[in-house]
């Protein structure tokens, strides 16, 4: 299983990479929208990807939309992380195609709890991820 | 001293005892030795906001008078679990896929279903089962008499779940999103859950341990990470009072770690993919 975490803040994408890592998922991580999109151009799609909605160049919501737009994308998990926090974002994010969603501040086991709700089906074993 | 022993607030072994002692006594909730920690990190808070400067002056206090409000505090801080909407999802997808739908079958000429959340804690779980009804039932919801009872020992607990009201970290853990804003309204730092679910639970006060009042008959109770705190003869007399109030064909509900075997053997254990539930046999 493979986890592209899309945020601005190096430390977000730090403690991000490690939750996802501890329930077996090899991860990779980008500082904005832009350059997730080149990522899975790249690399192609991921299971899951944690998305952020303030970030320079290319926003969170932006980027949602665009890989909506992509069958080559469809199978991929879209779990939005963001401190945007008011019901109409929510709605906002939900309705552009965004899976999931969490608000910061979050804790390891909301972020395992939302992965659950994804039914992502993990290996047993942790796998050790890659950081781009 | 060492540093483990002063930031104990210098609590001495007779008071650990006394204190242990008292919440066995009040809530049958053991708390073992190894626990001590549990009563510490609990109890701080409540000495703090009552003018008491040590856990110490806490325990003075509390064997000067043995009824009184402060004891409630006590027992209410070592009895409150976490918990979380949908927790552990597993046991709650296989509810509304298979045991609901064989149940509201087996229902059809009664027309009536009652759940029982037993230990309701904070609320999560009782509206967890409102939103799941609501949302993938609405036809029973609207036209059976369905009844979604909560139960809890602490009296603060009961008021915070019969509230509704939870913290962004609340609705964080385990609410999947497209069902926190149907549900929820949003009410500066806190979020509200709407007044049709709120309507649907019944929330009343029960010692699991004492006397019970009138429960009706129950299609699904819900003891979820509950027995874990007792003794085995008082995990037993739990059970066995219960077998008075599941239908034979209801399910019981426990948490993932527990489980009836070596404890009560009159009831079976049902396994569906990933989750458990527990019949009478």
């Amino acid at each position: 299983m493979r986890a592209l975490v899309i945020d601005d803040s190096r430390a977000t994408r730090a403690i991000l990479s490690r939750i996802l890592q501890q329930v077996g998922f090899a991860t990779f991580d980008v500082a904005d929208g832009q350059l997730a999109l080149t990522w899975l151009a790249d690399n192609g799609p991921v299971d899951l990807a944690l998305v952020d909605w303030n970030m320079p160049i290319l926003d969170g919501l932006s980027f949602i939309k665009i890989v909506r737009a992509n069958p080559a994308y469809a199978d991929m998990r879209l779990l939005m992380v963001t401190t945007e926090s008011d019901i109409e974002r929510m709605i906002m994010a939900l309705e552009a195609g965004a899976d999931e969603y969490a608000m910061k501040p979050f804790t390891a086991s909301v972020i395992r709890e939302k992965v659950d709700i994804l039914g992502i089906k993990l290996p047993d074993t942790p796998v050790a991820g890659g950081v781009v | 001293m060492t540093a483990t022993e002063a930031q104990r607030g210098d609590l001495t072994p007779t008071d650990l005892v006394y204190l242990r002692e008292l919440i066995r006594e009040r809530s049958a909730i053991v708390i073992d030795e190894s626990k001590g920690y549990l009563l510490e990190s609990r109890l701080a808070p409540v000495a703090r906001r009552n003018g008491h400067n040590s856990l110490t002056e806490l325990v003075a206090r509390l064997r000067l008078d043995h009824t009184g409000p402060l004891h409630d505090l006590v027992v209410d801080a070592m009895t409150t679990n976490e918990t979380s909407f949908f927790r552990d999802i597993h046991p709650w997808t296989v509810l509304e896929q298979t045991w609901l739908p064989e149940l509201i079958q087996k229902r059809s000429a009664q027309r009536t279903l009652t759940f029982w959340n037993a230990a309701c804690s904070s609320g999560q779980e009782p509206y967890s089962l409102a939103m799941l009804l609501r949302d993938r039932f609405p036809q029973i919801v609207d036209t059976w008499n369905v009844r979604i009872i909560a139960t809890d020992l602490s009296a603060e607990m009961l008021g915070r779940s019969a509230a509704g009201r939870y913290t962004q970290l609340e609705v964080n853990r385990g609410l999947p999103a497209p069902l926190l804003v149907k549900h929820f309204k949003r009410d500066g730092q806190y979020w509200q859950i709407n007044d049709n679910l709120r309507g649907m639970v019944e929330f009343r006060a029960l010692n699991l341990v004492g006397q019970w009042p009138f429960i009706p008959q129950v299609d699904v109770l819900f003891m979820r990470n509950v027995l874990i705190y007792f003794d085995l003869p008082t995990k037993q007399e739990i059970l066995n009072k219960l077998r008075g109030v599941l239908r034979p064909d209801g399910y019981l509900m426990l948490g993932t770690a527990e489980t009836t075997l070596n404890v009560d053997e009159r009831f079976e254990r049902v396994a569906v993919d990933r989750a458990t539930a527990y019949r009478p046999r």
